[in-house]
């Protein structure tokens, strides 16, 4: 079902602007323009003081850039707000002088969504890093910008608590609120959308608004629109995510890590439905496929079968894990699966999974010198195999390099096209690829 | 069998940025977040780890200072512990409260309880003193298995390979014994919902330095308080003889 495009005209003018070179001078003309910033300068520096807004181009270029393959667009200038009221502030002063905004949260995201394409003034938030607002009964918290995945996990450590979302990096919790952040643990506890309660955004006029409520955290309503749900996802196109309260879980008790070779990616892919339909509340279930699992090996001098492969994790009370691992092991050698191997205790669990965590530099280190471009594909559970069948035909017939992992439970997966961001022909036939995979997929019901 | 005596000190907590008063008396402790002292979690955890291999009994855990304290001594009864002791002592005395007294206290409270072992962190990271386990094994005359890596029970002796400048080195103490923990001796354990509630029953028993026999003087004087001086901002130079006369200039060559 995969379609031989030609490239379009729009497609040549897109890369035409060398869109995967690493930032490249700054031009004079993106930097200050004419008098209006001699105006605006003081009036930012009177609201965050004189060490919060800077011109530099260092700190200009540290701000335009995340960790994608996108080359760095730098804003002309970067402010810090220190609380909600100088972000409200700043943001009147830019929509009166018709200033393009950028929040920038912990610049960890894979979508180059902090780029300033067209200039304009970066909000970085991570000097309002307060945790506010813990109900350890009612399961939630409130935290500003500044406060990471991992630093809340840390601050929460003594309450039995803990915030589950992983999606990778040590990202801030808002930045996640924005982009509607996802990642391993989704297929038990959720993605952002599910476990965000309520929001304080400022708006592009500098009004402030609470999407539930002021002061809001009902773990379920049915009252008024969801405006909570419009923000999350919403890549700061809307509004400037100041604080955000979240759903919290109890830490598991007990952990269980566990890893099975398959001889192929239908065998796999049942057993992770069949794993679902039994209602084994699994925790992370991850899929490699075998140019992956090979990259990992390479990387992490490991032995694993080169075949597709699963990585599960199961999270309860020591009696329920043991029902969990024997249902799935059962499952998994019902569907050919061998090589069951599982692991209780944190050091092992940490080497089971070392492999998944460092698939992206694994997948990078497969080319030297090449950048790594991910695509992020979610079809119905049942369309997975398919998807994925063809997917790697078509890399094999078009010589490209594109090892397969994902969240195979919720029917996502992430093909990493390793290029070399100067073969002008490749860069070309990556963007097809891409192009040909978005068509498949629009196709699938 | 066998008794074990862990100390937890209740510490600001690592991530925070530490402020120093105005005065310069010391640092802002209040509506600071406070927690477990990150060694004491690591000596928390071999102890709990000790008594799930079944070389020792019980697990005690003790701390000194206000009521604020009880908090820190629940959080270790959920990782594991069966009791615990807090000492109370407050206001001048907490202030002034150092290694000295902490040893005297746990040197007592360890002939009272006829602990074989006194499990410590190897230093607390509000003080960086690095003296409580060593005096406390001075004061009960007991050998001393400090920064400890890797913990081993042989019968009636303990195997202790410790961190030092130069590697490691691997002692074998008789028992009882005080050991301190360094960094890389465990991982500890997370507390869950479950043991937080069953901690809420355990027993804290309070007591006075008084009731065992220890005085709070301290001979200690804190004068004064000042934060790091601020990094100045580096100088540029545009060439070598430049960097060579600057150099000069101020007296380094």
């Amino acid at each position: 079902m995969t379609f031989a495009l030609r490239p379009t005209r729009r497609l040549y003018a897109h890369l035409s602007t060398s869109n995967f070179v690493q930032c490249r001078t700054i031009k004079k003309e993106h930097t200050l323009k004419n008098g209006g910033w001699e105006r605006v300068i003081p009036a930012f520096r009177s609201v965050c003081g004189e060490d919060g807004v800077s011109l530099g181009e260092a700190v200009r270029e540290q701000h335009g850039r995340d960790e994608s393959v996108h080359r760095c667009r730098p804003p002309d200038v970067v402010v810090w707000p220190r609380s909600v009221e100088e972000v409200s502030a700043l943001a009147k002063i830019c929509h009166h002088h018709h200033l393009h905004i950028i929040p920038f949260g912990t610049g960890t995201g894979l979508e180059g969504g902090v780029g300033a394409l067209k200039g304009g003034v970066c909000f970085s938030l991570r000097n309002m890093d307060r945790v506010l607002d813990l109900h350890q009964e009612d399961f939630d918290v409130s935290v500003e910008p500044g406060v990471t995945r991992k630093g809340l996990n840390s601050y929460l450590r003594d309450t039995g608590l803990w915030f589950p979302v992983d999606p990778g990096a040590d990202a801030s919790l808002c930045g996640m609120a924005a982009t509607s952040a996802s990642g391993t643990n989704a297929v038990r506890y959720g993605t952002m959308r599910e476990n965000v309660l309520n929001l304080e955004v400022v708006l592009a006029d500098g009004s402030i608004i609470h999407t539930a409520g002021r002061g809001r955290r009902p773990r379920k309503t049915s009252a008024g629109y969801n405006l909570t749900n419009l923000f999350v996802g919403s890549e700061g196109t809307l509004g400037v995510i100041t604080k955000t309260t979240l759903r919290l879980y109890g830490v598991p008790e007990a952990m269980v890590s566990a890893v099975c070779t398959f001889p192929s990616v239908q065998a796999a892919v049942d057993s992770t439905v069949q794993v679902l339909q039994t209602g084994v509340p699994i925790a992370r279930i991850e899929f490699l496929d075998d140019v992956m699992i090979d990259a990992c090996n390479s990387f992490n001098s490991l032995s694993y079968p080169v075949a597709p492969t699963l990585f599960l994790e199961f999270h309860g009370t020591e009696k329920s894990l043991e029902e969990q691992v024997t249902v799935t092991e059962e499952i998994t050698q019902a569907n050919g699966g061998s090589d069951f191997s599982w692991a209780r205790d944190a050091e092992t669990r940490g080497r089971l999974w070392k492999a998944r965590h460092d698939a992206w530099y694994a997948a990078l280190a497969l080319r030297p010198g090449c950048k790594a471009y991910s695509t992020d594909v979610c079809v119905p559970l049942s369309r997975l195999p398919q998807i994925i069948v063809e997917t790697k035909e078509d890399l094999m017939l078009n010589g490209l390099t594109g090892p397969i992992a994902g969240h195979v439970g919720d029917g996502n997966f992430h093909c990493i096209m390793v290029m070399d961001p100067n073969d002008q022909d490749e860069v070309i036939r990556v963007h097809e690829f891409t192009e040909r995979l978005a068509s498949s997929v629009s196709l699938m019901l | 069998m066998s008794r074990v005596l862990v100390g937890v000190k209740r510490v600001i907590d690592y991530a925070v940025k530490i402020r120093v008063k105005p005065d310069h008396s010391g640092v802002v402790t209040d509506g600071v977040k406070h927690s477990m002292n990150p060694f004491c979690e690591i000596a928390v955890e071999e102890a709990v780890k000790l008594k799930e291999k079944k070389f020792i009994k019980e697990v005690v855990a003790v701390s000194c200072g206000p009521t604020q304290v009880t908090e820190t001594i629940r959080t270790a009864l959920a990782m594991g512990c069966d009791r615990g002791i807090h000492v109370e002592v407050s206001g001048k005395d907490y202030e002034a409260m150092g290694p000295l007294q902490i040893s005297k206290i746990f040197a007592a409270l360890a002939k009272k309880e006829e602990a074989s072992l006194v499990i410590l962190g190897k230093q607390a990271i509000d003080d960086d003193c690095n003296q409580t386990g060593q005096m406390t094994a001075a004061l009960l005359d007991w050998p001393q298995g400090t920064f400890a890596s890797e913990v081993t029970i042989d019968g009636e002796k303990v195997k202790v390979v410790r961190e030092i400048d130069g590697g490691l080195e691997t002692i074998k103490i008789s028992m009882p014994a005080v050991l301190t923990a360094d960094l890389r001796l465990n991982t500890p354990r997370y507390a869950t919902l479950p043991n937080i509630m069953k901690a809420k029953k355990k027993k804290i028993a309070t007591m006075k330095p008084a009731d065992l026999g220890v005085d709070m003087v301290s001979r200690v004087e804190v004068l004064r308080v000042d934060e790091p001086p601020t990094r100045l901002a580096g100088v540029k130079v545009e060439t070598v003889d430049d960097l060579v006369a600057k150099l000069k200039a101020n007296g380094t060559i």
